[in-house]
């Protein structure tokens, strides 16, 4: 027998080939394209890392481990930048304890208390709160919030001064522009995805456990702590981290209202540097060693945000995919 | 569980004593953290427009070039940085929409379950918190080193800020779209790339508009990337691909920290102009939302 009798007469021609080599040069360009588009995401991570670290390496190589100490002075050469780890890590903390609770709040003030057509409205005043720019944060806080709230500071430091723990931590000095300002701002500022975060993390938990919950007589704080809040603990936690990482890094609204001094000081209602603040006024005009140190504090603002994103966005991830999964 | 030894009437009546003031207690601190979320906005806002309104004119918005500090506020105006504003985030949006819609196709059509798909996508999230101070010193480090300060790199900054926003909400849109629709366009015979362009992005662009926008929105109010690539200067410069530029919140930025009130004046008017711009993006993206969505959660 021949090979060609052998040939199956309904099938098409060029059958022989397998469907992919048949795709037109169009359709895997297309491909290709897309997978570059994906790819440049990796990519522009990996530059982000390089780039910046390549001109900040003699900041690293001159002061190796001693970048790490409490020794800011451009004009004597000298670059430890802990003041700024320091101030990054406070204000940062402030805001969290601050925004997390009230975030929380409004998560399950819009998925267990308010019907429907209320929790709309509620959610475009929280994201025009996200939309307001860091700068217009930043210029209300410098001309407006801080020469107000700076009485109030007088005042509380007036009552405490002395007194054990409260003391150090709200005693005199204050100044309008100080770490506990920004850590208001920076309160407002992640409040917005906080908030959406726990939402969405709270709005998974399966409504047979609330249901069940009420139907053991429950009152709705004690369904929140016995069904809602098992389940969106670990989410929750991955918001908040999310939440960390935005305000360890943002800058502008910072850099107007933290006062600008860099100094490691237990009391909050003084001026403080943090990182994104110290880069931003700065830079401009450094040059030489100096500007290869505001790199390398970028390079080091970079790995700790990545970091806490990487850890969050995995507890979020993993929490969501149990979710699924139950 | 207690087992109930003997029948007996049950209460329906709302709990009493404590259990009903913990409760009530929950409910006014979850309203009350509400209502600490609405003042500060509320004043901002009342802020930001009592103290514009009276600075924006026709002619603060048109005039240049940016006046020196020291003069008082209804000398020169404020379009090199309205001009610089829009040019620079337009530019932005031109380099970083397609390309993320792009990478959302990849990772939704193509890779999106395999490890690397699933590598991006995990990425592109983490890449959201980059802070935006972050990417401008990664554009001043490879573009403003080699080729100076311009609009073009300021666009590649906030392109870099858009990228991942755009990826996440593109591939959120593409996800709804139901699987039928391409199955019906593949038993006609269409090819990958044809169902994608002609049948799965149309089906999805409402969505995809409106994430743009709102990526858009919160770009143009972005000042970090700014400061060191595109510099802050007082006169126009509509070539948006060299030379130093100027824009809205860099120029608030600068103005804010001015004891001179006419320089103040002038911040609060940019800011009011910024804000604007911002929120009629934003608007502009719920009407896209509400008109064009087909496919949502």
């Amino acid at each position: 027998m021949s090979t060609v009798a052998q040939a199956d007469p309904a099938a098409p021609a060029g059958s022989a080939h397998p469907l992919e080599q048949r795709r037109p040069l169009g359709d895997r360009g297309f491909q290709i394209l897309a997978l570059a588009s994906g790819l440049l995401v990796l990519v522009i991570l990996v530059l982000i890392a390089v780039s910046t670290t390549q001109q900040a390496s003699s900041w690293f190589s001159t002061e190796g481990w001693k970048i790490f100490t409490n020794n800011w002075n451009p004009p004597a050469n000298q670059f430890g930048a802990l003041a700024f780890i320091y101030g990054t890590a406070v204000t940062a903390i402030i805001a969290l304890i601050m925004a997390v609770p009230v975030s929380v709040g409004i998560a399950l003030l819009l998925t267990e208390v308010v019907p429907y057509r209320w929790s709309r409205p509620i959610v475009y005043v929280i994201d025009l709160l996200a939309v307001v720019p860091s700068v217009v944060w930043g210029l209300w806080g410098i001309l407006v919030f801080a020469p107000w709230i700076q009485h109030i500071y007088a005042h509380i430091a007036n009552v405490v001064n002395g007194v054990w723990v409260l003391g150090p931590l709200f005693g005199p000095p204050t100044s309008g522009a100080s770490f506990f300002t920004a850590g208001i701002i920076l309160a407002f500022m992640i409040t917005p995805i906080v908030t959406s975060l726990s939402r969405e993390v709270i709005a998974t938990v399966p409504a047979i456990d609330k249901e069940g919950a009420y139907a053991l007589g429950a009152t709705r704080l004690e369904m929140i702590r016995g069904a809602v809040w098992p389940h969106s603990q670990g989410g929750i936690v991955g918001a908040v981290l999310l939440g960390l990482g935005r305000a360890m890094g943002e800058t502008i609204a910072v850099a107007l209202v933290i006062g600008s001094s860099a100094v490691i000081t237990s009391h909050l209602f003084a001026p403080g540097y943090n990182m994104p603040a110290v880069i931003a006024n700065e830079f401009g005009e450094a040059s030489g060693e100096f500007r290869a140190a505001l790199m390398g504090l970028g390079v080091l603002l970079f790995v700790f945000t990545i970091i806490v994103n990487i850890i969050a966005r995995g507890i979020v991830e993993r929490s969501a995919r149990r979710k699924r999964g139950a | 569980m207690a087992v109930i030894a003997e029948p007996r009437q049950i209460d329906l009546r709302e709990p009493k004593g404590w259990r009903r003031t913990s409760n009530r207690i929950a409910t006014v601190l979850m309203v009350t953290s509400f209502i600490l979320v609405i003042i500060p906005l509320g004043f901002v806002l009342f802020t930001v427009i009592a103290k514009g309104a009276s600075v924006i004119s026709w002619s603060f918005l048109t005039g240049q070039p940016i006046p020196p500090n020291v003069l008082p506020a209804g000398v020169g105006g404020m379009w090199p940085a309205v001009l610089g504003t829009i040019e620079i985030t337009a530019l932005a949006a031109v380099i970083a929409v397609p390309l993320g819609i792009l990478g959302a196709v990849y990772l939704n059509e193509y890779g999106g379950r395999g490890p690397l798909g699933a590598l991006i996508g995990f990425m592109s999230d983490v890449m959201t918190g980059v802070p935006s101070i972050v990417m401008g010193l990664f554009i001043f480090s490879i573009w403003v080193l080699h080729f100076g300060y311009s609009g073009l790199a300021g666009a590649l900054a906030l392109g870099c800020l858009m990228l991942p926003v755009v990826i996440r909400s593109s591939y959120e849109m593409l996800r709804l779209v139901p699987n039928s629709l391409r199955e019906g366009s593949y038993a006609l015979g269409a090819t990958k790339s044809r169902v994608t362009v002609t049948v799965v992005l149309p089906a999805a662009i409402g969505g995809i508009v409106s994430g743009a926008l709102l990526a858009v929105a919160r770009a143009a109010g972005e000042t970090a990337p700014l400061l060191f690539t595109i510099l802050t200067v007082t006169y126009a410069n509509p070539n948006v691909f060299s030379g130093p530029n100027t824009s809205l919140p860099s120029q608030i930025f600068s103005n804010a920290t001015q004891p001179y009130t006419g320089a103040q004046a002038r911040g609060w008017g940019a800011a009011l102009t910024l804000i604007a711009i911002c929120f009629i993006l934003m608007i502009a993206a719920r009407i896209v939302t509400a008109r064009f969505t087909r496919y949502s959660r």
